[in-house]
Parts: structure tokens; sequence; C-alpha cells
């Protein structure tokens, strides 16, 4: 589904991916740990190009994102991103906000939106915000519409960015919800998270980053039970 | 000093000319400089830097120079250049736009740099190309921003409409210097001028906040 080879990133002189060599499977669920710093956000957002990749492959699909020749549009299209800070669309009530991509990009007829809309709404349990605008949402509902709108261009791959880093305590359990629901569901994700209960629960495989390597990877029992590398050791003992 | 209303009076057709002729101006330079400020910022905004620097230029010269060098060489350098002839009210129009449009160009350039880029991206990863981003998430956005410094930036056009009275162009301050021309006066022909300047800056300005307001509660 998703293939990363030799992935580089530098900002200037600042190498932020070194060497990024992984694969990941239909309806796999990754989760991605690390200390700030460590380039798994980085990482993240060269997947669907946010940010411009240095060296290396990224495949999507079998198809080479990296290519100049590839119509990212069409790709992220299918690759639907969840952010730290919502970037819900302010001036767009909840449901215009959902129903955006699909009129515009997928030319969808206004009723089907709208009720593909609706139905997405009812699945993150906010049905009744539909005709609100995003400033009179929590945080956890503004995540969770957030999580509804990129499902709206029915993407087969969600990559979740560090999504219950800007909530409050108490709101983070309602967002995490959504997403085991996703993931049961079979969708492939990938998460860049510090919700390490998260990790271990719903991950199939956890992958701990550090200074731009993929230091050690490996299914959550194992990477959280008995971790190889120092880095990770050292890692876990202070967040675990 | 005694004050002579029935000179006033005897201008007040040619005050009211000059004031249609005043809005058309300040209207044109609007328009016009809108629609080319738009496009001078986006140009601007350019990643690369070749294509950038012509609109960079063109920002640098039209804000570093006075307006009325600018309204005078067009009048007697640019337009008799092109057409052989000349005509005050099209130099003003094209002075007053040109000036105006590097103005707006960095007021447009800024309302679309205030938007968190993060809406850029959202807009993006939900498949959106820059065009379509462009246009549905952050020009919504950042015209709501745009507005008071565009209101700004029209009731100085309209003020700086009165420079075209330097070539000719009949407008309000063309013809109180002709009165004054005619009976030596000072405070007759300028307080009227004034009065007018300033009935056209208030309603501007009245209308302009009626639709910040609007937008505001949408």
């Amino acid at each position: 589904m998703i293939r990363v080879e030799k992935l580089k990133k530098s900002f200037g002189t600042n190498e932020v991916l070194r060497d990024i060599n992984i694969s990941i499977q239909p309806q796999e669920v990754v989760v991605v740990i690390g200390p700030s710093g460590s380039g798994k956000s980085t990482f993240l957002r060269c997947i669907n190009r946010l940010e411009t990749i240095t060296e290396g492959h990224i495949y999507i699909e079998d198809k080479d994102i990296t290519d100049k020749k590839t119509d990212i549009n069409k790709i992220r299209e299918n690759v639907g991103m969840v952010f730290q800070q919502f970037n819900l669309f302010p001036h767009k009530t909840v449901i215009e906000n959902i129903m955006i991509s699909p009129l515009k990009v997928k030319k969808a007829k206004e009723s089907e939106a709208k009720e593909k809309g609706m139905a997405l709404l009812r699945k993150v349990g906010l049905e009744e915000k539909a005709n609100v605008y995003p400033d009179s949402l929590s945080g956890g509902q503004k995540q969770r519409v957030a999580i509804a709108r990129a499902l709206a261009m029915e993407p087969k791959i969600m990559l979740f960015d560090e999504p219950t880093s800007a909530l409050d305590p108490e709101m983070v359990g309602e967002v995490l919800e959504v997403m085991k629901q996703l993931a049961k569901e079979g969708m492939t994700m990938v998460v860049v998270t510090h919700e390490m209960g998260f990790a271990r629960e719903v991950g199939d495989r956890v992958i701990f980053m550090d200074g731009g390597y993929i230091v050690e990877e490996n299914i959550p029992a194992e990477l959280f039970g008995n971790p190889q590398n120092e880095r990770t050791k050292l890692f876990l003992g202070k967040v675990l | 000093m005694d004050f002579r209303f029935d000179i006033i009076v005897e201008y007040a057709p040619f005050f009211l000319k000059g004031t249609l002729l005043t809005i058309g101006l300040s209207l044109a330079g609007i328009a016009i400089g809108t629609i080319l400020g738009l496009f001078i910022g986006l140009g601007k905004m350019l990643k690369n830097r070749w294509l950038s620097f012509p609109f960079e230029c063109y920002i640098t010269i039209f804000r570093g120079t006075p307006l009325m060098v600018q309204i005078l060489l067009i009048h007697f350098a640019v337009v008799p250049f092109i057409i052989d002839d000349t005509n005050g009210i099209a130099a003003a129009i094209i002075a007053l736009s040109l000036n105006a449009a590097a103005y707006i160009a960095e007021i447009f350039r800024a309302g679309i740099l205030s938007i968190d880029k993060g809406q850029m991206e959202a807009a993006r990863s939900l498949g959106m190309n820059h065009v379509q981003a462009m246009r549905y998430i952050i020009l919504p956005q950042a015209s709501k921003r745009m507005i008071p410094p565009l209101g700004n930036e029209f009731i100085i056009l309209i003020k700086d409409s009165s420079l075209a009275s330097l070539v000719a162009a009949p407008e309000i301050m063309y013809w109180g210097r002709a009165m004054n021309g005619q009976y030596f006066a000072v405070w007759e022909p300028y307080l009227t001028a004034a009065v007018i300047y300033l009935l056209l800056t208030l309603s501007l300005s009245y209308l302009l906040h009626r639709l910040e307001r609007r937008l505001a509660t949408e």
C-alpha cells in the first residue's frame, strides 16, 4: 500500500529524515512514536507530499509520488489527513466543511454529498452539529469533524499527525474512540501520537523514530514489553 | 473678511460636475486598481524569484515615487508618446489606478499571508489543487480581513484624485482653482472643495462600515 525507500528530507542544512525505509500493508495500523524533533511528523507529511521530498522514493499503491509526472492531487484524494491543529475551515459550517471537497474535487451531487456527510457525522456522533460553525465546537468535536471531513473523500489511507496533542485531557478519549472504530473497519492508518495506550491497543506495528531514523519497529507487545535498542528503552522509560 | 456665498452659488453647477468626475475617477481607480492589485499581489507571491521580481519592482516604483510625479509623467510624457495627444481624464485614471494597484497588491498579499498555513495544507490534503484551495478556502477568509485596509486605500484614492487638477481634468479641485483664479478668493473655493471631499469620504467609510458589519455577522 505504502512503500518508502531511502527517504531523506532536509530543511536547509538541517537533516530531519536521514534514511527511512518501510513498507505498510493494506488495513495495517502503524503507530509512529518518538521524542519531539525525531522527524515523525515530517515523515508523515512526506507521505502525501505536504513536504517536498529531498531524496528517495515513496510509492502509494505502486505510484511514485516523488515523480513529477504523478498527479499529486489524485493521490491525495486517496490519502486522508488529520492535523494536530484540526485546520477546519472557519468560514464554513460543519457540514460544509465535510462537503466541500467531494463537491469541488469529485464533482459530487449536492444531495449525495450532503447525505454522505450526514452519515459521517452520525458516525462520529455529531449529527446535531451539522449547521454550526467550527468556532462553537470543543477541541474533541473539532477533531472528530476533521476526521469526518477526511473520510468524505473515501480515502484508502488515513494519516494522523498527533491528533490528540492539542486536546484537553478529557477529550482525548472521544477522538481515540473514533480512530479505533476506523481501525476496526479495516482502514489503513499511519498514526503519529504520544498516546502509548492507543499504540499498544490498536497498533499492528509500532515504529520508534529518533534522530531521523527508524530505530526500532515491532508489534506493540514486543516493542513496549521487550525493547531492544538503548534509545527505545530510554524513551519508553520516560513516557511510560 | 467677508465670506461671499454668491460666488459659491455661481460655481455650484461646476462643483457638481467636478464632484461627478471625482467620483468617476475614484471609482475607475478603485475598480482597475483592485483588479490589477490582485494580479500583482499574487505575482509577488510566486515562489520563483525570477517571476516575482517584476511584480516586486512594480510595487517598489509606484509606492516609492510621489503620485504627483506619476500623474505629470503619464500625462505629459507617456500618453502623448503612445497616442500623440493628451487627455487629462485618461491620464488621471491611469495614474490613480497604477498607483493604487501597488498599495492594493500589498493589502492582498498581507491578507493572504495572514491566513494560517494549515488551511492551505488541509485543503490540499483533501485533494484540492492550488487554485481551488485559493478560491474556496483562502480568499474567502482573506477578503474579510482585507476590507478595513482596502477601505483606507479607497479613501486615500478619493483624496488623491484631487491631483488630477494638475493635468486639467475638471474635477472638484480644478473648479476650486478656477474660482480662486477668477475672484482671487481663497476661503470660498477651498473650503467648498474640502466640504465636498469630506462628504465623499464620510459616505464611503459609512458604506464600508456597514459592509464590514454584515460580513462579521455572517
